[in-house]
């Protein structure tokens, strides 16, 4: 099958280009992962990252025939009609929006900036008791859909928003992050954290794109996540 | 070549569970800290456990002991874990688990409020009541996904300095055997910088890439243990491969033993639950050595499932939807993605598959690095500077056989415990050892030999040659003659990665290079697996062969020291003194 | 928190809320028209002109204009902080931005002035 792969090492080249390669893969329906350590043994040189390769880690998010997700957990027959087949080519990118070091690994500074604007962690400033801190298994379903997050960053770089304000728009991963300390019963830093969110730009710049939805490897859903901080936001403010 | 200096108290090396938390513990009393890893933290493969963490928390049974757990621990270990070692962690881990939830891991819960626990292999109340227990304390099953976000928020909060994206390359050691840092380079760079700090911690997590199929993360290739082996400091009970019993056939993923303490089961072809004869009264959740052989004898006694009778099936369909999306999200997941199959509605074929090294860098319950003096046969004594943590270590807790759940928990425990002796012992002015240009060149040494090689084979192909090899000769069965010829063919692959070719020598983010220098950590890695587990002549826990079916206690009732100067095994002695309760003697070992 | 700048109203939850209020407000205004429209078909300018002119409708509609202004900055604020940013124009985007603001405001203001004297002129 035809693999077009996104080329840039800035030490070699003006700028980026996409090449061809011609792979093997015996018909079978490969994860997309499995075909760049097929690619990286014909070349070395090209660069991604991966880590888990069973789609826990969040490493190696890109844009895969354009759509963000997880080359780890899309097999080729989910990529696009054809492409298993080797019909149609399968098309690798950098995720959008984020600056290329090379190839495929892009700088996810910005994205984490984000990430910890939100202060990810819980909040609480009562002593601890001897034992756990009790919490009901109804509060504790509120989280699920929210901790699970992998911060591969396929949700935010797929979102317009973020594009155009990567600074200020926390964007849709860090948002999540942000609505699972709100959902904790244990945090109490409520107040903070609504206050910190109260602007035109860090939550309000959501427009319901649902790109995050869409392409979310996990099956999460930021924009309900935002929703649910907005009417927080909304309730405190009447 | 002359590079840039950085100055620590401390350095982390590893960002998994057990380099974050000792960085926790250490920023958080204000020491300069430094955590040095080679993916973003949170890439680490801590985020792949799964099943839970376990710990004598007394939520699901309010009359849980943590002796119980430790025997417990003892006999799974088949009695080479070190019992002061098993005390400290069983008997510490309460505090540590408690620690953890207050820090806002999301663990699942009863109705009361508690933590949720379930039951795992090997669990029992105590010596005279082989009851099985529910001790696995747990985020559903993605509990160390839990634990290592958890872990990277509180060193967000406590202002950890990371080293995101630094490979470590070698350990900076002075000519009197002290640690006086590491050489780490920048992937996104490529730029070299000595690390140097007082205190040196490696968390590098484990090697399973050693084996061709293995349940472990790409990025798991012993460069924790192939740093110490390089600067001749000795590994312990490194024959010691955990084979988790269900690991997907064919893809390698794991699939939790937390499928098997939720009311799963083994079947083979014939649709029979075979472990009722081998363990008739753990059955399923027997000691994971003793569910991975017998699955290996039904496989090898042609009861095994699909068209070549390669595996065998975990049956969960039983326990209904609703608690397989509730307790095992994850797995189903997994299990569609990888094993194509539907848990809810059909068996998930699975194998046993590498996924845990028990042995590693000896060390004390402070992760103090011990060697011993003169070579393999002398006295213990500390190598000043260096602490190990985690996978990389051999405290020892998991001896021959590691029981689920416990990763998670020598983790934390040890995380914590080396970075509470740090703390103490930075305050009480640790000395900094200075290195010498010779010391400099020696740990720069093989970067140089790469970045100057000029043609040789492919890193690829004699990694593939190295995981067959190893796969072949030192998988769940091993037997003397192909051990031999395993050993023979490291020593050869060694010859042959000396000579290996790194074509591309750019300096930004190049992979290329990153796996040629993992590639030297795996060959150390597999020749000190090969060695051992040749020189080992009995079965205990993990290590099972065909001409040496038993186990030995009066020659190998000890820990076994790999020494890379002489290439050659040599013995230590296991502890059985625990400080507060008896010891627990070495008996015979069924389930 | 992103404190450089503000639309309108004091914080991003008024400016989403007044979104969201004017566009009910416009859509309300609509709606009656229409109703009014469908219920008076072939009317001539007189009872047009009356209808306009009283109160209610002399209210309804200031009430149109001001909603119609305050979404139309709101909106065209927003679009203006997406798409003409230094990621687009480079060091000069703030310039850029600033002036077509400028213009957007003017034009708002002039269209809301003509609008209040059109309604409360008497002519």
């Amino acid at each position: 099958m035809k693999v077009s792969i996104y080329r840039y090492n800035p030490e070699l080249d003006n700028e980026p280009y996409m090449k061809e390669y011609d792979i093997d893969t015996q018909g079978k329906d490969l994860m997309v992962l499995d075909v760049l350590a097929l690619v990286k043994e014909q070349d070395p040189s090209m660069g991604y990252r991966r880590s888990c390769r069973e789609g826990v880690c969040g490493s190696d998010g890109m844009n895969i025939n354009g759509k963000n997700g997880l080359a780890c957990i899309t097999p080729l027959s989910e990529v696009a009609p054809g492409v298993l087949e080797g019909r149609k080519p399968l098309i690798l990118r950098p995720l959008p929006g984020l600056p290329v070091i090379r190839d495929l690994v892009v700088d996810m500074t910005m994205f984490y900036n984000q990430y910890e604007k939100v202060q990810p962690f819980l909040q609480n400033n009562t002593p601890a008791p001897a034992i756990e801190r009790l919490q009901s298994p109804e509060d504790r379903a509120k989280l699920d859909g929210l901790y699970e997050c992998i911060l591969c960053a396929c949700c935010s770089t797929s979102c317009p928003s973020f594009w155009w304000n990567p600074e200020k728009f926390l964007g849709p991963a860090a948002l999540l992050q942000s609505y699972r300390f709100l959902a904790d019963s244990r945090d109490q830093a409520t107040e903070d954290r609504l206050g910190n969110l109260d602007d035109p730009f860090s939550l309000f710049r959501c427009h319901g794109i649902m790109n995050c939805v869409s392409v979310c490897p996990k099956g999460l859903n930021p924009t309900r996540a935002i929703g649910h901080i907005r009417s927080m936001l909304l309730e405190r403010a009447v | 070549m002359s590079i840039r200096t950085v100055t620590f108290d401390a350095i982390v090396v590893g960002g998994g569970g057990a380099g974050m938390r000792a960085s926790l513990q250490m920023a958080q009393s204000g020491f300069k800290t430094a955590l040095i890893s080679k993916v973003f933290p949170t890439r680490s493969h801590t985020v792949s456990a799964q099943g839970g963490i376990t710990c004598a928390i007394a939520s699901a049974d309010p009359n849980d002991d943590w002796r119980w757990h430790m025997y417990d621990t003892v006999k799974g270990s088949d009695y080479i874990g070190d019992q002061d070692a098993i005390e400290y962690m069983c008997s510490v881990g309460p505090e540590a688990v408690f620690e953890l939830e207050h820090m806002g891991l999301p663990f699942s819960r009863f109705e009361n409020g508690r933590i949720y626990q379930r039951p795992f292999g090997g669990q029992s109340k105590g010596p005279d009541d082989p009851t099985q227990a529910a001790r696995t304390c747990a985020a559903a099953d993605r509990t160390g996904h839990a634990l290592l976000h958890t872990l990277y928020q509180q060193n967000l909060k406590a202002g950890t300095q990371f080293y995101s994206e630094w490979y470590g390359i070698d350990l900076v050691t002075t000519g009197d055997g002290k640690v006086a840092g590491v050489i780490a380079a920048s992937i996104e760079t490529g730029e070299v910088v000595f690390f140097k700090a007082k205190a040196t911690v490696f968390a590098t997590g484990g090697a399973g890439r050693i084996y061709s199929s293995t349940t472990n993360a790409l990025i798991n290739t012993g460069d924790g243990i192939g740093m110490a082996l390089r600067a001749g400091l000795p590994v312990q009970d490194i024959e010691m491969w955990q084979f988790h019993p269900t690991g997907i056939a064919g893809a390698g993923t794991l699939v939790t033993e937390g499928c098997r303490g939720e009311g799963g089961y083994l079947i083979n072809k014939d649709g029979e639950r075979f472990m009722e004869r081998y363990a008739p009264n753990a059955k399923d959740l027997a000691g994971r050595d003793v569910v991975a052989r017998a699955m290996m004898m039904e496989i090898l006694d042609g009861r095994g499932c699909g068209p070549n009778g390669d595996h065998v099936h975990l049956k969960l369909d039983h326990l209904g939807e609703e608690v397989l999306h509730s307790r095992l999200p994850g797995i189903c997941e997994l299990s569609k993605t990888f094993g194509h199959a539907d848990p809810v509605k059909e068996p998930i074929p699975v194998v046993p598959t590498c996924h845990y090294m028990m042995g590693g860098i000896p060390t004390n319950i402070h992760g103090q690095a011990i060697r011993l003096s003169g070579g393999h046969e002398g006295e213990k004594e500390y190598v000043d500077g260096l602490f190990a943590v985690g996978e990389v270590a051999c405290v020892s807790v998991h001896g021959a056989n590691r029981l689920g759940g416990n990763s998670l928990l020598d983790l934390v425990v040890f995380g914590r415990a080396a970075g509470l002796y740090i703390e103490e012992a930075l305050r009480q002015g640790m000395e900094q050892a200075e290195p010498n240009s010779d010391d400099m060149d020696r740990a720069l040494s093989r970067l140089r030999r790469w970045e100057e090689s000029s043609d040789g084979e492919s890193v690829a192909d004699l990694r593939q040659d190295l995981q067959s090899t190893m796969q072949n000769a030192f998988g769940v069965f091993r037997k003397g003659d192909l051990m031999a010829d395993g050993v023979k063919k490291v020593a050869e692959l060694r010859e042959r990665i000396g000579k290996a070719h790194l074509a591309d020598k750019s300096q930004t983010f190049n992979t290329a290079r990153i796996e040629a220098l993992e590639l030297d950590n795996l060959l150390e890695v597999a020749q000190a697996t090969a060695v051992a587990a040749d020189s080992r002549t009995e079965s205990r826990g993990a290590h099972s062969r065909y001409d040496f079916p038993d186990r030995d206690d009066e020659n190998w009732l000890c820990h076994s020291i790999y020494d890379p100067k002489t290439q050659k095994l040599g013995k230590r002695d296991v502890n059985f003194k625990p400080k507060t309760v008896d010891t627990f003697q070495p008996k015979v070992r069924t389930y | 928190m992103v404190t450089s700048v503000t639309s309108f109203g004091k914080n991003g939850v008024s400016d989403w809320l007044i979104q969201r209020v004017t566009a009910v407000i416009i859509g309300v205004y609509f709606v009656g028209l229409m109703g009014w429209l469908m219920a008076n078909s072939g009317f001539d300018y007189a009872t047009w002109k009356g209808f306009m002119g009283s109160l209610p409708m002399q209210i309804a509609n200031t009430l149109m204009m001001f909603s119609v202004a305050a979404h139309t900055w709101i909106g065209l604020w927003g679009v203006t902080t997406d798409y003409l940013t230094s990621l687009q124009l480079g060091g000069s985007a703030t310039g850029i931005r600033l002036l077509v603001q400028a213009v957007i405001i003017l034009l708002t203001l002039v269209y809301l002035l003509w609008g209040l004297v059109m309604i409360w002129g008497g002519a």
